[in-house]
């Protein structure tokens, strides 16, 4: 069973519109909050234990307390560059409900102190794009938007801007410098975006999903949102469940629901006449988990932690007993090479070789030694750059060529794949 | 040479008081001009940029040149992007992209000789629990099969 807390009414198509989505209650949440002080909203969301949803995990409420207590002009913006692989659920969240994410961000903004927000989309949304422009509008000519929000004496405003389609713009520091108008290379930090961020004026990034939690968890309090999930990982979460799996699809679940029941019992389980073979727990970056580890992991960041991975951005790509590992780290690496910024010389050198060791494996001139080779490019490419790209691309390949080193073995010794007899390489042409 | 139409024109000039920096008008500006230049950015689109919006030519070509979305060379009318990234590619989506370059005879990034298709593979688009699945300029179509897609791309007009 799914838990519903944000998506309760996604099915309803009037939900996107003004008027649908307050048929359902939607804005008498802002209305409480501009009853209470900043504060009091920023003690709630700490209490509530909700942690950034787009990968990082990390807990909203202390992000939001590292912003200087002064008047300083102050932006809250908007992660909506979903570029994660495996990862939808942010569209969805704009497509079905964008006042619900308006919504959040008044609430935030007002908490924060910012009147100035933006959602920044990853272009290929045009219609995503379409549909919060629409609500935008909607809520300005509402007077939820702009100035002095239902008489409050707050001011708000939200513009929504489009990205050009680059996956390092997922990172904050890399969207902020999208959004300067600059290419979307990330920042050193310190300083962090909350002292010096959009226009080196403090400036809050957080995700879709996490600033439309903040709905829900001022309506009912911290409390009734701790009922869901665990200590540390508080709350319900969607999952982008994809791969090869009967019903793929977005699933709003407690955190702490098995693995195992997200593909088993929402998902369908396997196509007929197919196996486990291994799962991708949270988007592309996180180390891959066999069939054996991911049957026992719950799907909470310390549960999958422990496994050896990351919850990520809840993205779970399933692969079953049909594919070949080396195939698919070839898809892999080809990604991280085409997404690396190019800024940092261990993460632009790093992924395009570990692009070039395995594409020679799969071309069938592979050596058995490229296997250690790969580990050793790996583990140079860690912690040795301005952001977590380098990492996200060494991951993957060391899980891989760990957890399924037969296959890669296999393929170096016959020149072709052990699962399915041939080379397929053009595959990667 | 290359000109913005007075409509297109009017909207870059309306972007470049949009935001708090003037440069943060160069994306929406490039995407103005790449609709009117049929697609793609030339040196010329570049350099007209530069002119009106009184920024230097470089760092417009700087932020064109970061950014997969904007077209360096001319594609065709339709242009035709598969995902091929890994939860396609685990539901079939490079054997589609091959069909299509097959039965419109062409390479990747290649135009049709009547101008019609550019067929390129990407990396993810965010459809990946509707797999396989392609973008065609701004829409998405999903969950197709080789027929399918071939049906789809037959009949766009």
């Amino acid at each position: 069973m799914e838990t519903k807390l944000l998506t309760e009414f996604y099915h309803l198509d009037e939900f996107r519109t003004l008027p649908g989505y307050q048929k359902q209650g939607g804005y008498e949440v802002l209305k409480k909050a501009l009853k209470m002080q900043p504060q009091q909203i920023i003690d709630e969301v700490k209490a509530s234990g909700l942690r950034g949803r787009g990968g990082a995990g990390f807990p909203t409420g202390m992000k939001w307390g590292f912003l200087p207590k002064n008047n300083e002009p102050r932006y809250l913006l908007c992660n909506a560059d979903e570029g994660e692989p495996g990862t939808f659920k942010d569209r969805l969240m704009m497509e079905r409900a964008p006042h619900q994410l308006i919504e959040g961000m008044i609430i935030s903004g007002y908490a924060v102190g910012s009147q100035k927000g933006y959602i920044y989309v990853r272009g290929e949304y045009h219609y995503p794009i379409s549909v919060l422009r629409k609500a935008v509008e909607e809520a300005y000519a509402a007077g939820l938007l702009g100035k002095n929000i239902l008489g409050s004496g707050i001011n708000f405003d939200l513009d929504v801007y489009s990205g050009a389609g680059a996956y390092i713009c997922g990172e904050e520091t890399g969207m902020i410098s999208s959004l300067e108008g600059l290419k979307g290379q990330p920042k050193l930090k310190p300083p962090f975006p909350a002292v010096q961020g959009y226009l080196r004026k403090p400036t809050i990034v957080n995700n879709v999903e996490t600033l439309a939690a903040v709905v829900p968890i001022i309506k009912d309090g911290a409390a009734a949102y701790r009922k869901f999930g665990t200590e540390k990982s508080a709350g319900t979460k969607l999952f982008s469940l994809s791969g090869n799996v009967v019903r793929p699809g977005n699933y709003e679940v407690p955190l702490a629901y098995p693995l195992k029941d997200l593909i088993y019992k929402l998902g369908g389980g396997m196509k007929p006449g197919r196996k486990l073979k291994a799962v991708i727990p949270g988007g592309s970056s996180a180390p891959v988990l066999t069939a054996e580890e991911a049957e026992k992991v719950n799907l909470d960041y310390e549960s999958i932690a422990a496994a050896g991975s990351m919850l990520g951005s809840g993205a779970v790509i399933v692969i079953d007993d049909s594919q070949c590992m080396v195939d698919m780290l070839g898809v892999l690496t080809h990604f991280y090479h085409h997404e690396s910024c190019g800024q940092c010389t261990p993460c632009r050198e790093g992924t395009g070789w570990l692009n070039k060791i395995v594409h020679s494996i799969l071309e069938g001139r592979g050596r058995l030694q490229d296997i250690e080779l790969l580990i050793k490019v790996a583990d140079n490419m860690k912690g040795r750059t301005i952001c977590a790209l380098s990492d996200a691309a060494a991951l993957p390949v060391l899980s891989f060529v760990t957890k399924f080193r037969d296959e890669f073995e296999y393929f170096v010794r016959e020149g072709h794949s052990k699962v399915r007899g041939v080379r397929n390489a053009e595959m990667h042409h | 040479m290359f000109q913005l139409s007075p409509e297109g024109l009017a909207a870059v000039k309306k972007e470049l008081t949009r935001y708090e920096s003037k440069d943060s008008a160069i994306i929406p500006a490039l995407y103005i001009a790449q609709k009117e230049n049929k697609g793609w950015v030339s040196d010329e689109v570049i350099h007209h940029l530069a002119t009106v919006m009184d920024i230097p030519d470089a760092r417009i070509n700087e932020v064109f040149k970061f950014y997969t979305m904007f077209n360096q060379k001319p594609v065709g009318k339709f242009h035709v992007q598969v995902c091929t990234n890994i939860s396609c590619a685990l539901n079939g989506s490079r054997e589609l992209a091959q069909h299509i370059c097959k039965e419109m005879k062409i390479g990747y990034d290649q135009v049709t000789e009547d101008g019609r298709f550019t067929i390129s593979k990407v990396e993810c688009l965010g459809s990946c629990g509707t797999a396989p699945m392609m973008q065609v300029n701004d829409a998405y179509y999903e969950n197709l099969t080789p027929e399918s897609a071939m049906n789809i791309l037959r009949g766009m007009k």
